[in-house]
């Protein structure tokens, strides 16, 4: 059978124009979809974990469902300070069951924001965020601008579906019509097709974007021979291609989110887009990893007024990165008891933060088994959303999408388990 | 079967010529009705003042901006937070709140319906998510057309009936209310940093003038026959010497509906300065209101700002950033393809401000030199203005000249000049608030029909009653009564439950999304005509068979189906 127009469930470009063909249950065929893509339709079946599993002193062992919620209920109930961490990967109808959760248990809620685009968010809270759909950039944008980002490897197809290499409305010619500046630490390979590459020597991005605002101030005198490596004359060129430009595009990936300087990196990436728009058009967009990462940012915001990071011990939501986020509470050992869901914690947190998951009960909902398997009690397998599951899904810039279900495993969805457990602890906190 | 019997109410409900009579109503699944069995359940109104529950017909509570607007101010989250309470979800925010917060605080001042004042149909899916995370109002969506590519091609070749099928796609597809234009060409002009001064200017590339964008859509409105007129935000909001463009924008408007305004003109405040510059700013709200008299085909809202702190977010991307070069603090902007765009900056309105003192007088001045309270509906665009929780301090300005010279006099000197309100000494009474609060926007949404805003046998029985014995007090002189009586109902009832008790929200979920799905001729439809779907495909980023919110979105779901006059 064929599937038309399906949404891929990878990275936040979303691509929506994905054609799958099943045939008794199994993926066959992908087409329009990107390696990452094919890849995880493809060999979904191979990797997926059949059933629950709990550990014992002799190993793995399988568990029915129901032991396997009571279980998780068990833990979450039991916990004074309970952590549900991931969401990154699942749809948000289940990420809005995770806060209600967090709210009654009094627990604190992240995602994997807090060791991605986290840095971005609170660049944004203090000094706000000038972007566009992506269909902005791709209709009239003729220059783009990636920043730390390295697309053609890790969201393969954003420069032929939004940006350098798609038809674009006011765009007679788009390939020959857009410039393409590339900024990195390494000659990576977006680098290699770049009109401009500006290559930084490490930690230098804050410098830099300093260097670039003077310059569109009109104070280019101040900026000495080189900045982080990065020669004035350059500075000047890229100063100008900016100004000139009609509509310019700034994408920004971890590159600079996760490196020195963090959030005060965004901040002066914003500012500079800022000052660019009292010459010409220019918007910033970041480089989302999960394909729904923003999608928890969003639920979590409309339902306790913060992107991330809430601790609701207080009866209310409490947001403070770097106190309550997921990294912190658990090095701090803080928290008694973590439900993962749909992310891999133990294979990006520091040792000490993944020491500790290992040492209080810890379950995971997720289809496969990855690096936190290791540091759990109990691992739920649930359908993959947008393979047997169908949710809603937020693109790197804010556009919901719907993902669809194509076939059925006969897997429970994370909404299913996420809402029974619920459901249990409502009912043994009587609310 | 569900029976209620409120007794002893005072009534004000001024489509049914009821002006404070003591009386009794009865309501049976959820509608009023003449009598009930006495198995009903019972509630003593005690005399106080009950009316039909409140509508909002332009405020920015769910989607893509508001959502940001509280994604970047966590000090506005922190400015309003709640504890989690028996039904009551914990909450945050004072200018923005998270949708329980909107939900709960609305409901507790006896609002039951509200219009979302700006929905991108591109991310109407974000704005039908948070309404369902409104669980206790009404919610409809305004669906923007301000830079509609089909639309701007279509007007500019002069085919209302293509324009008119375009919208009718479009509303179904996102399961909207209205057509909204914000600052109609200037959203799409601003997708190069550029805006229209006002409704002349010609669209940069479409060469079609706002003009004819505002007239071309209310020709196609009503040949689609909506329930509500077209909805605009006029060209240059907020500068100096705007009011000669709103009221051009309001003559190009035809009168073409017998039962409702052919324009719905929304914020008006921000569209009525004279002067020249910042310096000279004065008010021009007694021209614009003498306008508005002499065209009953026109109905527009205050917009009213209160001093304060808030957060102005709006579809109107070019004037956010003209605000955020004189406030100089944090700026977003959304802008979204072959649509509209956004933009959100955080204010301060100060009573030491002469441009503040200014606005704020002209928004009253509105409400009082417009003669029928039908054609000036009382609201802030939320939270643009200020933040709705003022609405009863804004009823008993209007109903207190004392109370309105006792804060003009906190104003600096120079505003005197500057504005009229010094000198008008009109006091509304409880018929014109029950008109500027829920009767006028039952009619001016097309909803009277349909049992909204009033109390009438067969209404539905959304019922606002509020601890306040009108009989026994003059509102001139007992003003900060009024205020504290209108800020928390004894009772809120929704389709003939109640949701909320002095504050103490009663009910989990009752509310349905209302949109509506107009019927043309199969022929003409967008779904099967080749130009649409080839620059759809070709310059959209999501596939059209992905666009249109599914029926999952709607779990509670009112459509109103209408007959095109083709």
């Amino acid at each position: 059978m064929l599937h038309e127009d399906v949404v891929c469930p990878f990275c936040a470009c979303l691509c929506d124009d994905l054609k799958v063909e099943t045939d008794n249950g199994t993926i066959v065929k992908v087409d329009n979809a990107c390696d990452l893509g094919n890849h995880k339709f493809l060999t979904d079946d191979d990797h997926r974990l059949k059933e629950p599993i709990r550990r014992t002193p002799s190993g793995w062992t399988s568990a029915t469902l129901q032991h396997a919620i009571d279980r998780t209920v068990e833990i979450l109930l039991g916990a004074d300070r309970p952590l549900l961490y991931g969401w990154s990967g699942t749809h948000g109808e289940a990420q809005s069951i995770g806060v209600h959760m967090a709210e009654v248990l009094g627990g604190v809620i992240d995602s994997t924001t807090s060791v991605c685009h986290g840095p971005s968010i609170l660049a944004i809270q203090e000094v706000g965020h000038p972007g566009c759909t992506l269909g902005q950039v791709k209709n009239r944008a003729d220059l783009v601008v990636y920043w730390g980002a390295n697309p053609i490897e890790a969201h393969p197809r954003h420069m032929s579906r939004y940006t350098t290499y798609t038809d674009g409305f006011f765009l007679d010619r788009a390939f020959k019509e857009r410039k393409v500046i590339v900024v990195d630490i390494r000659r990576t390979q977006t680098a290699e097709v770049a009109d401009e590459f500006i290559l930084i020597k490490k930690g230098g991005d804050y410098a830099v974007l300093s260097a670039l605002r003077a310059i569109v101030r009109g104070k280019s005198d101040m900026i000495p021979a080189t900045v982080a490596g990065v020669t004035k004359e350059q500075l000047l060129r890229i100063a100008e291609m900016c100004k000139k430009a009609k509509f310019g595009a700034f994408f920004f990936g971890m590159g600079i989110t996760q490196t020195q300087g963090k959030y005060k990196n965004i901040r002066n990436a914003i500012e500079l887009v800022d000052e660019l728009n009292r010459h010409t058009k220019f918007t910033l967009t970041p480089m989302r990893g999960h394909y729904n990462v923003y999608g928890f940012n969003e639920v979590c915001t409309w339902m306790t007024g913060y992107p991330y990071a809430v601790d609701f011990c207080r009866g209310m939501a409490f947001y403070n990165p770097g106190e309550t986020s997921a990294v912190d509470i658990l090095a701090r050992k803080e928290c008694d008891a973590c439900l993962v869901v749909a992310s891999d914690p133990a294979a990006h947190f520091p040792k000490d933060a993944v020491r500790h998951l290992g040492e209080i009960p810890t379950v995971q909902i997720d289809p496969y088994p990855n690096t936190t398997t290791a540091f759990c009690e109990l691992q739920i397998p649930v359908a993959v959303t947008g393979i047997d599951a169908q949710g809603t899904s937020y693109r790197m810039d804010g556009v919901p999408i719907r993902v669809k279900s194509i076939l059925n495993r006969g897997y429970p969805t994370d909404t299913d388990i996420l809402g029974e457990i619920y459901r249990r602890i409502k009912e043994a906190k009587r609310v | 079967m569900s029976e209620l019997l409120i007794r002893h109410a005072c009534v004000v409900d001024p489509v049914n010529r009821i002006s404070g009579e003591i009386m009794d109503l009865a309501v049976r699944d959820g509608r009023i009705v003449e009598s009930v069995s006495d198995r009903a359940e019972v509630i003593d109104a005690q005399g106080f003042l009950t009316m039909a529950g409140g509508i909002d017909s332009h405020t920015h509570i769910c989607g893509t901006k508001v959502n940001f607007g509280r994604y970047m101010s966590p000090e506005d989250m922190r400015a309003g937070r709640t504890l989690k309470k028996g039904q009551m979800h914990s909450t945050s925010g004072y200018s923005v709140p998270t949708t329980y917060g909107n939900s709960y605080r609305y409901a507790t001042m006896g609002y039951t319906a509200v219009l979302e004042g700006a929905m991108a149909p591109l991310e109407a899916r974000h704005t039908h998510e948070e309404f369902m995370a409104t669980p206790l109002q009404d919610t409809m969506a305004n669906v923007l057309f301000d830079g509609n590519w089909p639309v701007m091609e279509a007007v500019r070749d002069r085919d209302v009936k293509r324009v008119a099928a375009i919208v009718a796609w479009v509303l179904t597809a996102v399961k909207g209310f209205a057509i909204k234009i914000t600052n109609p060409g200037g959203t799409e002009a601003w997708g190069w940093g550029k805006n229209v001064t006002c409704i002349r200017d010609p669209v940069p590339y479409f060469e079609v003038t706002p003009a004819e964008i505002i007239e071309t859509l209310i020709r196609a409105n009503e040949i689609l026959r909506l329930p509500h007129s077209v909805h605009l935000h006029c060209n240059n909001l907020g500068t100096p010497g705007n009011y000669s463009c709103t009221i051009g924008s309001m003559d190009v408007a035809p009168d073409l509906n017998k039962e409702r305004q052919s324009l719905y003109v929304t914020h008006v405040q921000f569209h009525s300065y004279g002067g020249t510059s910042w310096k000279d700013i004065n008010s021009k709200a007694h021209v614009v209101a003498d306008a508005v008299n002499r065209k009953p085909h026109i109905v527009i809202d205050m917009g009213q700002m209160m001093f304060g702190k808030t957060t102005t977010m709006t579809a109107d991307g070019p004037m956010e950033f003209n605000l955020y070069k004189l406030h100089h603090n944090k700026w977003s902007n959304h802008d979204v393809e072959l649509e509209t765009g956004s933009g959100i900056i955080p204010v301060y309105y100060s009573r030491k401000s002469i441009v503040n003192s200014v606005m704020w007088a002209i928004g009253l001045e509105l409400a009082l030199l417009i003669k029928n309270p039908e054609q000036c509906l009382l609201a802030t665009d939320n939270p643009n203005g200020s933040p709705f929780v003022k609405y009863p301090e804004i009823i008993a300005l209007l109903m207190s000249n004392p109370y309105r010279q006792a804060e003009i006099a906190t104003l600096p000197p120079e505003t005197e000049s500057r504005i009229s309100l010094p000198a008008i000494d009109r006091e509304l009474d409880w018929n014109e608030i029950a008109m500027m609060t829920r009767a006028g926007q039952g009619r001016a949404l097309g909803l009277r029909k349909l049992g909204r805003g009033h109390l009438g046998l067969g209404a539905i029985a959304d019922i606002a009653i509020y601890p306040l014995s009108i009989g026994a007090i003059d509102p001139s002189k007992e003003y900060t009564r009024v205020i504290e009586a209108l800020r928390l109902t004894r009772y809120t009832i929704k389709n003939g439950k109640v949701i909320a008790r002095d504050g103490e929200i009663l009910s989990n979920r009752n509310k349905t999304t209302i949109w509506v799905r107009p019927k043309i001729p199969e022929q003409h439809r967008m779904d099967h005509d080749p130009d649409f779907i080839r620059n759809f495909e070709r310059y959209y980023t999501v596939r059209m068979s992905n666009y249109p919110v599914q029926e999952a979105y709607v779990p509670e779901s009112t459509c109103i189906e209408t007959e095109a006059v083709w």
